[in-house]
């Protein structure tokens, strides 16, 4: 169906592909992995012609074909779903998926037969998706779906999807695994850009790995597995486990009574109890939008104090109602969920990032009201030394990083802080597997250094390979608390769901 | 107070409307797609000093009235290529145009009529009061029409919320903002034309008095909607009749100063964008340049 020849691309100075081949059967589902950089992406924004090769062939049904701009990649029946959904948020779903391929005349669009065929479509691959709904108001899993629907409205057969499973909950990547399997069954080709390996095992038939740029090794699914695919991506044997010793916890460090957070609406957090000790990592697993988000930014200090009940309290004292940075200084650290949001000013150097949060004291500020920009630079070089963060320049702009490296630089600085209790979110979305495995590797220590560690992940197996203590949330409540090393994922999914209670402690 | 609100106050409401709707919707295109407008004042003394000296020549409104259509479009083109050829500012680009604009007609009614402060009187029966209104008023829903149910206004729409969805979905991001931009600039013209041929006799210098402003001012006001936009040039309109009806007017015994009467619709427009800018969401891409990567 698509075949790329000896394509490379350059940008400035990087080699983002080098003489890559690929070639893809019809009919299949073929995973395209690799780490961040390794140039996944552009090799398959080259056949969507978003970029153009420097040198190389794009054969399409056995015939070189030009491919110079997304058009000339929709009239061969390629579609692409980006990882940033390409949707005008203002805008209905029918005229998203219309735009540029509008029916009726130029003095009026049939909006009527649009929302007709986007119907049947919609129903042809069990999509449930309603036309005259806006953008704005669906959920990521429906926006999604009608990025699918535009390609199909498009007469895609081949479909490129860059990363899709980066914004669904476990529950969505299931739906959406379907709906690609039964695409596959009415004959559509699909591409999967992923860096998740037990997506790849789930959903490819063949599989295409890459590294740096170059394609190295192509091989059929079913006579493979995590392991050898990891070292192949990452170019060494990589710990897909998590190895920790049993925790030895001591006191209670913080302690959460009755906490009731209203800001976010529906969500929030409904009447949550529970302790965090020295020296254990607690984890909460939940599907995304259950409280979660509210429940650590309420204990970061990010929630008004008038939208919060309940009490929080640090080492025996109450903080329910002290500022952000008052728990900074009493020993809380933060890893946000959202890096772009929370995290980092992107546009800000490495050095200035690594002292957000101390930015008013020491190291950031020695002498009066001066900053002390030897003393960031050290600081920042430290962390970047400390926690590999790539590449090793305190100049750039955290921009520049891929999203590995910038969440290490955000846990370099919040670990330097040498906080009593940590509050990590995410630690790992969009981040590849050697900077997981090394995430994981530190956040281990520092709890054996006697932290206490609140830990909120999607990725159920990260909570459960992580977490000593798990703590299942739905609905802002605390439904159940298991033991992650003698609960099935299964019976943890179903508790996440609503499912059945656990043994409330 | 009663002989105030009359007829008379109406149709000065509409005639001072006029320019404001043409000069903001024509303003509407170009922000939709994503390019700030502020040349929109400099857009207008270009339509309006261009109309009344190719009226006195051509001895015809028409010829004129084009002209204005043809100069508004050309000094937005500059626009045009500065902003989404060369990605400057927007602000910037549009607040040159407009020193430009101010300076311009008196040089050039300079040389061609040997006065640099207005150009020479069109004779009467080559002046057109009213046809500019029925154009700024018809345009109004034939606006909303081509915004909302062609798929030249749905292109235009998503080019100016998310370039980038657009350019994905295979429309030309940089053609759909040339276009848009050329429009308000004949738009503005017309504008223009209508305050030198149509209220006026005359291109006198800085003609527009703001109302270039007041038209964006209008525009954001609206929502960047058709309908509401010229509901917002019919208030700013009102403000303008009823400052020109005050005059004279005694309050108190005393005569209210001109320059007091004459501030109201400056203060109106003020007290309108500091109370309503923020519930007013603008398009998402507005001032930002589309780089494509490549």
């Amino acid at each position: 169906m698509l075949e790329l020849r000896e394509i490379t691309k350059r940008f400035g100075d990087v080699l983002a592909n080098d003489h890559i081949n690929i070639r893809v059967e019809p009919g299949t589902i073929h995973a395209i992995v690799g780490e961040n950089g390794a140039g996944k992406s552009t090799a398959m924004r080259i056949a969507y012609g978003f970029y153009t090769a420097d040198s190389g062939e794009i054969i399409v049904d056995g015939e070189p074909r030009r491919i110079e701009t997304p058009h000339d990649a929709i009239a061969l029946g390629i579609g692409m779903v980006h990882q940033h959904f390409m949707l005008v948020d203002t805008m209905s779903v029918a005229e998203n998926i219309v735009l540029g391929a509008e029916p009726g005349s130029a003095a009026s669009i049939d909006l009527r037969k649009a929302a007709q065929e986007i119907r049947a479509l919609s129903d042809e691959f069990r999509l449930s998706v309603d036309p005259n709904a806006l953008v704005q108001d669906l959920s990521v899993g429906q926006q999604q779906r009608v990025e699918l629907l535009k390609a199909l409205y498009r007469h895609a057969r081949l479909l490129i999807l860059d990363e899709p499973t980066a914004v669904l909950t476990p529950q969505e990547v299931e739906e959406f695994f379907a709906i690609l399997r039964r695409m596959r069954e009415q004959g559509k080709t699909v591409i999967i850009i992923t860096h998740k390996l037990s997506e790849v095992l789930a959903i490819s038939d063949d599989v295409t790995v890459m590294r740096d740029g170059r394609v190295v090794g192509r091989l059929k699914t079913a006579e493979t597995d995590a392991a050898e695919l990891a070292r192949m991506m990452v170019g060494r044997d990589v710990l897909l486990r998590v190895e920790k010793p049993d925790a030895r916890p001591g006191g209670a460090v913080l302690s959460v009574k009755g906490l009731s957070v209203t800001a976010g609406g529906e969500r929030g957090v409904r009447d949550v109890s529970f302790d965090v000790r020295a020296g254990e990592i607690v984890g909460v697993a939940g599907v995304e939008g259950n409280g979660q988000t509210e429940l650590i930014e309420a204990l970061a200090g990010l929630v008004t104090p008038s939208q919060m009940g309940g009490a929080v309290e640090l080492g025996g004292r109450d903080i329910t109602r002290a500022s952000a940075r008052e728990r900074y200084e009493l020993g809380i650290a933060h890893v946000p969920e959202d890096r772009h949001r929370r995290g980092l000013l992107l546009d800000f150097d490495l050095a200035e990032n690594s002292i957000l949060g101390v930015h008013y004291r020491k190291p950031a500020v020695s002498f009066g009201p001066l900053l002390d920009l030897a003393g960031i630079r050290d600081r920042a070089l430290e962390i970047i030394r400390d926690f590999d963060v790539r590449p090793a320049n305190p100049d750039l702009p955290a921009r520049a990083l891929s999203g590995g490296n910038q969440q290490k630089l955000i846990i370099g600085r919040e670990f330097e802080l040498r906080p009593k209790l940590l509050l990590v979110s995410q630690p790992t979305r969009g981040v590849d597997i050697g900077a997981i495995e090394f995430i994981h590797r530190k956040l281990v220590r520092l709890r054996d250094e006697g932290c206490a560690i609140l830990l909120v992940s999607a990725e159920l197996e990260e909570v459960t390979s992580l977490a000593d203590r798990l703590l299942v949330i739905y609905h802002g409540r605390i439904v159940g608390e298991v033991d992650p090393k003698r609960t099935s994922q299964e019976e943890i999914g179903l508790m996440m769901t609503g499912g059945r209670k656990g043994n409330a402690e | 107070m009663n002989e105030l609100f009359n007829l008379n106050l109406l149709f000065s409401t509409i005639r001072l409307a006029t320019p404001l709707i043409l000069a903001a919707l024509g303003g509407m295109f170009s922000e939709r797609s994503g390019v700030i407008n502020i040349a929109l004042e400099g857009l207008m003394l270009a339509g309006a000093f261009t109309a009344a000296s190719i009226t006195y020549y051509a001895g015809s409104p028409w010829v004129g009235l084009f002209a204005a259509i043809l100069a508004g479009a050309c000094i937005a083109m500059i626009h045009a290529v500065v902003c989404i050829r060369y990605k400057a500012d927007q602000v910037v680009s549009g607040t040159a145009i407009n020193i430009l604009l101010t300076g311009a007609p008196a040089l050039l009614s300079g040389a061609f009529f040997l006065s640099s402060g207005s150009t020479p009187q069109v004779p009467e029966q080559h002046l057109i009061p009213y046809t500019p209104i029925v154009i700024a008023f018809a345009l109004v829903p034939l606006t909303w029409y081509v915004l909302n149910r062609t798929p030249f206004g749905l292109r235009l729409r998503a080019v100016g919320e998310n370039p980038e969805a657009a350019d994905a979905a295979g429309v030309s991001v940089n053609r759909m903002r040339y276009t848009a931009v050329l429009l308000s600039g004949a738009l503005a013209g017309i504008g223009g034309a209508y305050l030198s041929i149509g209220q006026s006799s005359l291109f006198t210098r800085n003609m527009t008095s703001g109302r270039g402003f007041i038209a964006l001012a209008a525009l954001i006001f609206g929502k960047w909607r058709p309908v509401q936009t010229m509901l917002a040039c019919l208030l700013f309109g009102f403000t303008e009749a009823i400052a020109i009806q005050l005059q004279g007017v005694r309050f108190g015994g005393e005569e209210i100063p001109n320059q007091f009467i004459q501030i109201i619709p400056y203060v109106l427009t003020i007290v309108v964008l500091a109370g309503f800018i923020g519930q007013s969401r603008a398009p998402r891409a507005l001032g930002i340049p589309y780089q494509k990567e490549r």
